[in-house]
């Protein structure tokens, strides 16, 4: 008695009742197509705040200082620039590509009698590039206007709109930063969105050294950033920034450390942990109703014995060994569950053809392996009880029933 | 498989079925029902049999310990020599398979599947091979005389039919005893001669028949006549 006749027997069984076997498949496909489907949209939703992260900058990582815990015993030191030039040392950080140092303060700018209160970000070139700065109109500001210490500013599209009227080309006008005249350059193009500390269309961009110079003084710097040489060396260029500044700052616990180190891979990393125990638990729910398809197997492949006992028993009179039936009934359970799955996978993929709002469901490859695996694994498992149950029969009391 | 190559291999032994002492009791204490009492009969290669009785005699009983479907409460089983009560589940399976054909009152067919893979049945769970299955499936329908209705499902065949077709699948594996239990119990009297004559070319053809019935004219065409009576069996006078 081979495979093949046990499950030509058992396609022939499914066929007999072609009615009772879709619908019994019914509960696996749209367990399966659940899991497909939503794993997919979790894993879409993902795939898209990734893309909207890598927008925010490049590879750039920002370095804030931070007050440190009470237990680590002091108020910790500020970042200076003589911390910026550590850090942009090729030997001690050979991952980093380029280094900002930056100033921040809030100031108000005025043009004639309009104002508008703004943030001013004093910092070298490499900053454009740093942060993702797009150019509007005009030009940025070069390494020659930062070390003559030039002032000149760049306008975000909200303090050019403020300052200038709407939709306004100020380049060559002058503007007052609390009260020191400095010269537009340039504008920013619309932002929208930043990192997260400021909104960039408010900010206005001067040279470090004319910030320093005419505005805060040459202290301590707001921020540092810092462009790794690719996106795959930013784990490597934070720990060298790590590893520097312990050393400079003389910290030997990371928790006491008086800087800490943001960058769009730590804030991608949070939301992938996010999204993927929200993509888990979304699996879960669709996997229970995988399980409610599985009892469902069991359920009518139960009828199925019963209502052929008879047949059962004909066959054990026949000569069928308990292996056959056994074989029989498990094989149609398995057909019904892996031919489900595999219909299910097929509508879960057409469901992840819809386009939800700006992002689309990705099927992630694994979960159509492992839900067609987990099918075959359903009909086994339901199925193995009702089969056992088949092969048990005694053929005479089989063979007694009406 | 040594199990089976064992039944296979089985000399000629004189008797195909040898019972001693075979007793069948449902049930214990005060309800024990004693189907079956202390029971010896046997059956020589070749000969045709009629078990005779009333219903509630222990006929069937018999005919179920005959074919292997049953086991005794005590008393020995020997088909074509070997002790039944010696082998497992498995086993017997193959038992019935290579040495029983069975033939049933209400004819046993599967449903929904044709005259052709009915006949089939056995073979396939002998392990035999497609095309020499459909030969020897065949071979048996144009013996009972269906030739023409190998496609046929039961529900398209006359009664008569249907029970020539299980008679063609009881001869497919040429089994050593054919059993018959009541085989024209729900036929007319044209089917029942039809199928009664078969059984005379059978068993002219050699083949060793066990047939159960109530009815004396059926048991009239065998050669030997046995009678159960409340779990008795006697030897009714040969003719």
């Amino acid at each position: 008695m081979s495979i093949v006749e046990i499950v030509r027997f058992a396609v022939r069984g499914l066929i007999a009742n072609r009615l009772r076997s879709l619908l019994t498949m019914l509960g696996i496909i749209i367990g399966i197509a659940a899991v497909i489907l939503l794993t997919a949209l979790g894993n879409g939703a993902s795939v898209y705040i990734q893309s909207q992260i890598a927008g925010l900058g490049a590879n750039s990582i920002t370095v804030l200082p931070r007050q440190p815990p009470e237990t680590a015993g002091t108020d910790g030191r500020p970042l200076t620039s003589a911390d910026a030039r550590a850090l942009a040392d090729p030997q001690g950080a050979p991952d980093v590509a380029s280094v900002s140092p930056v100033v921040t303060l809030s100031a108000t700018t005025a043009a004639g009698r309009a104002t508008s209160d703004v943030t001013v970000v004093g910092s070298t070139p490499s900053y454009f590039s740093g942060a993702n700065v797009q150019m509007g109109t005009g030009r940025f500001y070069t390494d020659a206007d930062v070390e003559a210490g030039r002032k000149v500013v760049l306008l975000g599209r909200t303090a050019a709109d403020d300052l200038f009227g709407v939709g306004s080309e100020p380049v060559g006008r002058d503007v007052l930063v609390d009260d020191v005249p400095f010269l537009v350059i340039g504008t920013l193009a619309p932002a929208g969105q930043g990192q997260g500390l400021s909104n960039p269309d408010e900010n206005v961009l001067a040279p470090l050294t004319a910030v320093q110079g005419s505005l805060t003084g040459f202290g301590n710097l707001s921020q540092i950033v810092v462009q790794a040489r690719s996106t795959e060396a930013q784990a490597a260029a934070e720990s060298e920034i790590n590893s520097i500044l312990d050393r400079r700052h003389g910290i030997e616990q990371p928790d006491n450390r008086d800087y800490q180190v943001l960058s769009a891979r730590q804030l991608a990393d949070v939301l992938d942990d996010t999204l993927g125990a929200f993509t888990l638990l979304l699996a879960a729910i669709a996997a229970i109703s995988l399980v409610v398809g599985g009892i469902g197997i069991t359920n009518i492949m139960l009828v199925s014995v019963t209502e052929r006992t008879r047949e059962i028993g004909i066959r054990k009179a026949l000569g069928a060994p308990p292996s056959a039936i056994l074989g029989q009934f498990l094989v149609e359970s398995i057909i019904l569950s892996v031919v489900g799955g595999i219909l299910g996978v097929a509508v879960g993929y057409a469901g992840t053809l819809v386009p939800l709002g700006d992002f689309r469901p990705v099927i992630l490859p694994a979960a159509v392996v492992a839900a067609v695996a987990v099918s075959a694994a359903i009909g086994i498992f339901f199925g193995a009880y009702p089969a056992r149950r088949a092969a048990r029969l005694r053929p005479i009391d089989a063979l007694r029933r009406e | 498989m040594t199990t089976v190559s064992a039944i296979e291999g089985v000399g000629e032994v004189e008797h195909v079925l040898d019972v001693r002492g075979l007793s069948k009791v449902y049930g214990e204490g005060e309800t024990a029902v004693h189907a079956l009492r202390d029971v010896d009969f046997s059956v020589r290669r070749g000969e045709y049999v009629a078990v005779i009785g009333q219903s509630g005699s222990g006929k069937s009983t018999l005919l179920n310990m005959l074919g292997c479907l049953d086991a005794p409460t005590s008393g020995r089983y020997l088909l074509e020599g070997l002790d039944v009560a010696n082998l497992d589940e498995r086993q017997q399976a193959v038992l019935r398979n290579r040495q029983i054909g069975f033939i049933f009152q209400a004819f046993n067919l599967i449903p929904r599947t044709t005259a052709l893979a009915n006949v089939e049945l056995p073979l396939v769970y002998a392990g035999v091979g497609r095309r020499v299955r459909r030969e020897r499936a065949e071979a048996a329908l144009s013996l009972v005389g269906l030739e023409g209705r190998s496609d046929h499902r039961p529900n398209q065949l006359s009664g008569g039919q249907q029970q020539r077709v299980a008679v063609a699948r009881a001869l497919v594996t040429t089994p050593a005893l054919l059993l018959a239990d009541e085989p024209t119990g729900n036929l007319d009297t044209a089917s029942t001669t039809d199928v009664l004559g078969l059984f005379d070319r059978l068993h002219e053809a050699g083949r060793t028949i066990v047939i159960i019935t109530h009815d004396d004219e059926v048991a009239a065409r065998a050669e030997r006549v046995v009678v159960v009576t409340d779990g008795r069996l006697t030897e009714a006078a040969r003719r």
